[in-house]
């Protein structure tokens, strides 16, 4: 339980220096902006509590909220991105087929799996995120161009981290 | 109650939804100043309503001193009048006038709401762009100045007030021009402070205060009375009180004043920017 703990923290501090130091500045234009810091949430172990879930995912956007300038908009964001989790595990993982595998990763649940988790998920936070930050219906054609063009980038970097630095460590 | 509790424990996970929805969409409300911006502009309509329903009433109380205002000011005008003048020339002839050209029109509104105790005072009028009003109009009363339009809507517009601590007026004095300001510690509604007078002139109490003409308003309308002056040691320009003419706590009607050649003015100026 321990390990768990400790693998999760060091992932949440390098993810977000990742984010904050080095993301904020890559992008294309305001187009397409990748959010890898997601993957926290995305990682977290299915056995999970929910409200501890959500204080978690809020807990993160905040921090990057306060790195952006931007206080409670990506709260608002991992919020939604957790409530989308919770639905989207308990339709598509059976119970007592998978306790015994406590992450939701690349590598334990295979690469079909996880490339709709990612991508479903990611998808609902840039959506959130972008509307949010334009505050107005009216540009929705934009936003909407802003929001797959990003996801496609942030699902993009998801797998390439998956690949390059945990699918190992588990087998 | 432990129905209740089993079906909250039950969907828990959209109870804290929520919950921390709210709590996000609170801070990013609070906090930034856009979504701040535009979450009040979509409620300012609804609360401008409000106000004029709730002034409707409340402009019954002071009735009788609206008119008592508006009979003095029908006197005054009354006196301008052509006919209450004694025609005393003797050789006439008739001039056509195509030297003087109008440039001041007006625009009367009523002041729906209104504010004098706060540091930076605004005063809403019902008046705005579908009448003509355009944003930076001077705003008189029948008894003196007001104060700059701010912001205006379709309907409605918001003056800047006199009393508000950025508000700057050109006025003169017998003739030395200087400017209006309000706040800087006196936050009294009744009294301005005239600045930039220089320390020579020698005035005398009850001096009348007038606009210079350099600004939106007019020249020659009356802001108010010199009450007290003093110098400043080491500083070369006096502090001069003026007590204001214009009541702001009784304010009911007021006058937008349209400077038809302002704008040919201000192009002329820029051009100034630019060599």
């Amino acid at each position: 339980m321990g390990g768990i703990f400790l693998k999760n923290c060091i992932r949440f501090i390098i993810l977000i220096c990742l984010q904050v130091f080095l993301l904020k500045n890559i992008g294309y234009y305001n187009l397409t902006i990748p959010y890898l810091y997601i993957l926290f949430i995305l990682l977290l172990p299915f056995g999970i509590p929910n409200w501890l879930l959500f204080f978690f995912a809020f807990f993160t956007g905040l921090t990057v909220d306060v790195f952006y300038d931007t206080l409670g908009l990506h709260a608002a964001a991992c919020t939604v991105l957790a409530f989308v989790r919770i639905i989207y595990i308990s339709v598509t993982v059976q119970r007592d087929g998978f306790d015994n595998e406590p992450v939701p990763s690349l590598g334990i649940m295979g690469f079909r799996w996880f490339i709709f988790y990612a991508t479903i998920l990611t998808f609902f936070h840039h959506l959130v995120l972008f509307t949010f930050e334009t505050f107005r219906l009216s540009e929705f054609n934009y936003t909407f161009m802003r929001v797959i063009s990003s996801s496609i980038f942030t699902v993009f970097l998801i797998l390439l981290a998956e690949f390059v630095f945990f699918r190992k460590k588990i087998r | 109650m432990r129905n209740l509790w089993i079906f909250i424990s039950k969907y828990n996970a959209f109870f804290l939804f929520i919950i921390f929805l709210t709590l996000s969409y609170v801070l990013l409300v609070k906090n930034n100043s856009y979504q701040r911006a535009s979450v009040w502009n979509s409620s300012n309509q609804v609360i401008g309503l409000a106000y004029e329903r709730v002034n409707q009433f409340t402009s019954y109380l002071v009735l009788g001193r609206a008119n008592d205002s508006l009979a003095a000011e029908n006197a005054r005008l009354r006196n301008q009048l052509k006919s209450s003048f004694f025609d005393n020339k003797i050789k006439q002839k008739s001039v056509i006038d195509t030297v003087t050209q109008q440039q001041y029109t007006y625009i009367e509104a009523r002041v729906v709401n209104n504010s004098i105790h706060q540091k930076n005072n605004y005063i809403t009028i019902n008046r705005g762009k579908k009448q003509g009003i355009q944003k930076g109009m001077g705003v008189i009363c029948s008894s003196g100045i007001v104060g700059i339009i701010l912001n205006v809507s379709e309907n409605y517009s918001t003056i800047q007030s006199l009393l508000h601590s950025d508000t700057r007026i050109s006025a003169s004095v017998n003739g030395n021009i200087g400017s209006l300001v309000w706040g800087e510690g006196n936050y009294n509604p009744q009294l301005a402070i005239l600045k930039d007078i220089p320390n020579h002139v020698i005035l005398k109490k009850g001096e009348r205060v007038v606009t210079s003409g350099f600004s939106l308003f007019p020249s020659g309308l009356e802001i108010g009375k010199v009450t007290h002056t003093d110098i400043i040691s080491g500083d070369s320009f006096l502090n001069i009180q003026v007590s204001l003419a214009t009541n702001f706590a009784t304010l009911q009607y007021v006058y937008v004043v349209n400077n038809l050649l302002s704008n040919e003015q201000q192009l002329l100026e820029a051009q100034n920017k630019i060599e």
